[in-house]
């Protein structure tokens, strides 16, 4: 059974009789109807945000930057303060809130085109400053909010709205890897990569996120984790054809695991 | 009491910034505006502030957001082209009602054009280069003295409206060197503010945003802004007469242009001419109603600027068609001189004679 929006911290719902509670809503996360297509995995990635920042304690002094893309309305799920950003400008926001605030938790949450297209001079720019800030950054191969045009992370040969023949590399690149890309700069401290198609992987990617914050909180520098992320609607196929399509063709390009770790 | 001490403009505009209590500088790189950067990162660390040297303007202005969403005095300066590249970050900052203060030392353009002084930026800065219908409050100083108090007055422009307030200055005075008493420093503890990201402590989260997908809301945000525009247009309106009181001609000049016109104006009132200078302080909000005042008692207006007319258009819609406007313009880095202010004028009264 699943309950939802009593609010009781895991464990302490009612657990005698023939009814067990197995999932409770965390207090960060708001008890409201989700935006997002059915089998997005936005949604699943709000929760382990919320989840992990109710884990560690630090609801009160977290300041969340939220990207322009599907998930620019973080805040209408998050019960604690965020701001939004200019479309790939969040990592320079979240500097500047650092930067004046260290004693806040900030992290930014950033689609493939916010963070490794418009956006990737400050993405670059920010971790090789080292900047103590966390980057939650939601890989799904599509820009989503404007209908399914290419992103930097496209797979070779991905029919997308841009790419009606398929992502054809001599024309537009190869999949941006992200973590790669910024792991041998000495103030990047936590980097890793995780998927959302299993349960044991969703498992991983939630230690990932709590591994990422503890880095901010211990002041050791500056972290992120992509994660691979289902986008049925522009992928243009059933939500567990899309996990299907996760493990298949996303994890062979994009391989899962921590890349650097403090 | 203060000393006088002997600055560049751009160092009283950085050291006044220090003084009301800015402890966040972000910039980049661009003559003439050099001295703000390099003056800042040598005294931000001394005040226990902050100095980024972005990767862009674009990440400059956009660093001066994050801190002034969680409620810290800011401030980023660039000179044209970067301004330029700031316009998306103030649309932002005005649509999200963030305070900051920006300065343009503005140089000649379009394009890369030159390092030389200009006011070829006044469209941009009065009407916004940014999208959206937004308003920016825009201050010009004629003298380093000006920079200081004007940079330290806009801080608490921006705070008493939530908005950014720009700082129009250019290569001449950027780069001067004159005598200027700074202004006492301010406590930096600032009020606490009811909007600032804090972490949701003993309080409802805050959110920090201008998206409204709902058009009635979007609407409604808006006419409230216009609301905020128009309270800066009744409170905050700043402008300048010299001689004024029997003036037939009106010179109409703002920034260094208005200097050069102030010399002008002494040596034609020695030569008999009736001569005035109005000088808009504010040139966003414009003082159209104080210069319409003059509208009917002048035989004409000269409008003097280092740019092809743009200020011009506004003393044109001041005067609304009652008295002729002339323009006189420098471009390109070209600096109006005191002999040709006098030689306009000169001219100008023989043809409407
Ligand atoms: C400056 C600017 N350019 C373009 C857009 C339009 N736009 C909105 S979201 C987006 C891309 C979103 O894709 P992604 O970051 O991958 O996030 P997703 O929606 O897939 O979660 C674009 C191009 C914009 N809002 N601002
Ligand atoms: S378009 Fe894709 S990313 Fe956006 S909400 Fe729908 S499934 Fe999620």
């Amino acid at each position: 059974m699943i309950e939802e929006g009593n609010g009781c911290p895991p464990g302490e719902g009612a657990q005698d009789g023939p009814v067990r509670k197995v999932f409770v809503r965390t207090p960060s996360l708001k008890d409201v109807p989700t935006h997002f297509c059915s089998g997005c995995g936005h949604g699943i990635v709000h929760r382990m945000i919320a989840e992990v920042v109710d884990e560690l304690g630090i609801r009160e002094r977290v300041v969340g930057v939220s990207p322009v893309g599907c998930a620019v309305l973080g805040y209408d799920y998050w019960d604690f303060d965020v701001s939004e950003a200019a479309h790939g400008r969040t990592p320079a926001v979240a500097t500047g809130m650092k930067r004046a605030r260290p004693d806040l938790i900030v992290f930014t949450y950033q689609g493939d085109g916010d963070l490794a297209a418009i956006g990737t001079a400050e993405l670059i720019h920010t971790a090789n400053r080292g900047e103590n800030i966390t980057i939650i950054f939601v890989n799904n191969a599509v820009y989503g909010m404007t209908g399914g045009q290419m992103a930097p992370t496209t797979l070779d040969g991905q029919v997308t709205k841009t790419t009606p023949e398929g992502r054809m590399p001599q024309e537009c690149g190869t999949p941006l890897k992200v973590p790669e890309m910024i792991a041998p700069f000495p103030g990047v401290k936590y980097l890793a990569r995780t998927a959302l198609n299993n349960p044991k992987n969703i498992m991983i990617a939630k230690r990932s996120i709590e591994k990422a914050f503890r880095c901010q909180i211990d002041d050791v520098g500056f972290s992120l984790v992509e994660v691979l992320s289902p986008c049925p609607t522009y992928w243009r196929v059933p939500p567990l054809e899309a996990l299907k399509w996760i493990e298949e063709k996303m994890i062979p390009c994009f391989p899962l695991g921590e890349i650097k770790s403090p | 009491m203060n000393r006088k001490v002997l600055m560049c403009g751009n160092e009283a505009m950085s050291e006044a910034a220090v003084r009301a209590g800015c402890r966040f500088y972000f910039g980049y790189p661009i003559t003439p505006q050099n001295e703000v950067p390099a003056y800042m990162a040598m005294r931000m660390p001394q005040v226990g502030g902050t100095f980024i040297q972005a990767e862009s303007e674009i990440a400059a202005i956009n660093m001066v957001f994050g801190a002034a969403a969680v409620g810290a005095r800011a401030m980023t300066s660039s000179s044209s082209p970067g301004i330029s590249l700031k316009q998306e970050g103030i649309s932002y900052l005005c649509g999200c009602e963030l305070p900051a203060v920006i300065a343009n030392v503005v140089r000649g353009g379009p394009g890369l054009g030159n390092i030389g002084p200009s006011q070829s930026d006044y469209f941009q800065a009065t009407r916004g280069g940014g999208h959206g219908d937004y308003r920016t409050m825009a201050l010009a100083p004629s003298s380093v003295q000006e920079l200081a108090d004007f940079t330290f007055l806009a801080f608490g422009l921006a705070e008493k409206y939530r908005n950014p307030v720009l700082i129009l200055s250019d290569g001449i005075l950027g780069q001067m060197m004159e005598p200027v008493v700074l202004p006492d420093p301010i406590e930096t503890n600032l009020p606490r503010k009811d909007w600032v990201l804090t972490g949701a402590k003993n309080r409802p989260p805050r959110v920090i945003k201008s998206l409204y997908l709902d058009v009635t809301v979007l609407e409604k945000q808006n006419f409230k802004l216009r609301e905020k525009y128009r309270r800066m247009e009744r409170e905050d309106i700043r402008f300048e007469e010299i001689s004024m009181d029997d003036a037939e001609v009106v010179l109409v000049a703002y920034g260094s242009v208005a200097r050069i016109c102030r010399s002008a104006v002494r040596q034609l009132r020695e030569a008999g001419h009736r001569v005035g200078l109005f000088r808009p302080i504010t040139v966003w909000p414009f003082p159209y109603e104080a210069l319409a005042r003059f509208a009917d008692k002048a035989r004409f207006f000269l409008a003097l600027e280092m740019s092809m007319g743009q200020m011009v258009e506004d003393v044109k819609l001041a005067v609304a068609g009652r008295t002729p406007v002339r323009f006189y313009g420098r471009t390109g880095g070209c600096v109006i001189t005191v002999e040709e202010v006098v030689r306009q004028i000169e001219m100008l009264k023989e043809k409407t004679q």
